[in-house]
């Protein structure tokens, strides 16, 4: 397909990448290209200059320091998924890394594409949302974090404002996390019609449930057995969307389900 | 090499199946034009234009993607793999095609240089593929005469021969 015209820039460091995209009115970044380049298709986004930040190296780093596990933006699903690092301080991430798209997808689709798209049936908000991680953005006065309930703002809509640009991701290393992530999708791995994430700590369990508002709801039950989640679920208020796939009432209902089934994961894995 | 101001237009060096192409391409052109009709190499099929069913699919410094989700500028000092790669002498299939032919694993034929590349891609990292594997593998790609078993079969057997 033809797509709007549109001008181009690559540069070779996050400064010149930073400086490019708050001095161009319309410029946006440009990450693994597997949603930007098809809402640019659909015109559903048409911006003036592409920040490509594939030249951008430590955009790509994973790395663990202390208790923390750091993703750089720019990490692909297949690195999260064949990470070591990532195995042995939050496999969980791994886990939902291969079950996003197709191989083509993942090999290209990156963790903050996922995120700083922010589509509500995008697994990785959620996922961050339970997992209590923050995220680094940088921008002209410098750098700043925010946590993931701080940094999903509405559908497609994050704390990245104009000019500025995501870094990474930190989540609380714990290699024995008892993490879960459940979800009901348009076939195997397809899109999340509903989906829940749930991280059972010493502090309780968080859930948080995608698809369901335009940003991941967070839940957090008293008792995390399954008439207590399903109590806390009912207890959110949901008005969930209703669209070809699913109505109002079933997403509901879906969200119920894929919370307990994620907290189920959770408890199995902490066991 | 960095690109440092934007630019509607990008001169972009790539190699394709080990020929060196030197282009000023557009930067808002997808690298699955530039493919079929700036280098002429049409075996790559554009199917859905929409990312999902794979026909694109070639392979980027040695990694399976689809050529619809990418711009032409993307690819620049990359290198690229087709399907016309996968058999360099003419007239003589490569082993993957060979099963492909042997068990009928082609109907119409428009998805199958998206799986084969596919299917490549997996055999390079894993000789021996089981059925899951090979059907993980081929998951981008959609083939709308649902061959889906014969083309499993191929991939499984090319490994088997291995």
């Amino acid at each position: 397909m033809l797509l709007r015209e549109v001008e181009y820039a690559r540069p070779s460091s996050v400064d010149d990448a930073v400086r490019l995209l708050a001095s161009h009115e319309g410029a946006r970044a440009l990450a693994g290209g597997q949603t930007l380049v098809n809402v640019m298709k659909a015109r559903a986004a048409s911006p003036d200059v592409l920040v490509d930040l594939s030249r951008l190296e430590e955009l790509r780093a994973i790395t663990v320091s202390g208790d923390t596990l750091q993703l750089g933006a720019m990490a692909t699903y297949t690195q999260i998924m064949a990470s070591s690092e990532v195995d042995v301080s939050r496999p969980i991430l791994a886990e939902v890394a291969a079950q996003i798209a197709d191989v083509q997808v993942r090999n290209r689709g990156t963790i903050g594409g996922n995120v700083c798209s922010n589509d509500p049936t995008n697994h990785l908000p959620p996922l961050l949302v339970a997992l209590g991680a923050s995220m680094t953005i940088r921008g002209a006065d410098g750098e700043r974090s925010v946590t993931a309930e701080e940094f999903f703002l509405g559908v497609y809509l994050t704390a990245v404002g104009e000019g500025e640009l995501l870094l990474s991701v930190s989540v609380p290393a714990a290699a024995r996390a008892a993490d879960g992530f459940a979800s009901i999708t348009i076939g195997r791995d397809g899109t999340c019609i509903a989906s829940a994430a749930a991280s059972i700590s010493e502090g309780g369990t968080r859930i948080a449930l995608g698809c369901v508002d335009a940003v991941p709801v967070l839940v957090t039950p008293k008792a995390a057995d399954e008439a207590g989640i399903r109590e806390a679920v009912a207890g959110a208020g949901l008005e969930p969307p209703s669209d070809v796939h699913a109505s109002t009432d079933y997403r509901r209902h879906l969200a119920a389900v894929c919370a307990v089934r994620a907290v189920q994961q959770a408890a199995e894995k902490g066991r | 090499m960095s690109v440092e101001e934007p630019a509607r237009s990008c001169s972009i060096s790539v190699e394709v199946n080990g020929d060196v192409y030197d282009r000023e391409v557009d930067a808002r052109r997808l690298l699955v034009h530039f493919i079929r009709d700036d280098i002429d190499l049409t075996g790559t099929h554009i199917g859905c234009d929409t990312g999902n069913c794979g026909a694109c699919t070639i392979h980027l410094d040695g990694v399976a993607v689809k050529s619809c989700m990418l711009l032409a500028v993307q690819a620049d000092g990359a290198k690229i793999a087709t399907v016309e790669g996968l058999a360099p002498i003419d007239g003589e299939l490569s082993p993957l095609q060979q099963s492909f032919s042997a068990h009928h694993a082609l109907q119409c034929g428009y998805c199958t240089p998206g799986m084969l590349m596919s299917a490549s891609a997996l055999l390079a990292q894993n000789p021996r593929p089981s059925e899951e594997e090979a059907r993980t593998a081929i998951q981008g790609n959609i083939c709308r005469c649902t061959g889906y078993v014969n083309i499993v079969e191929a991939i499984v057997s090319v490994g088997e021969g291995a």
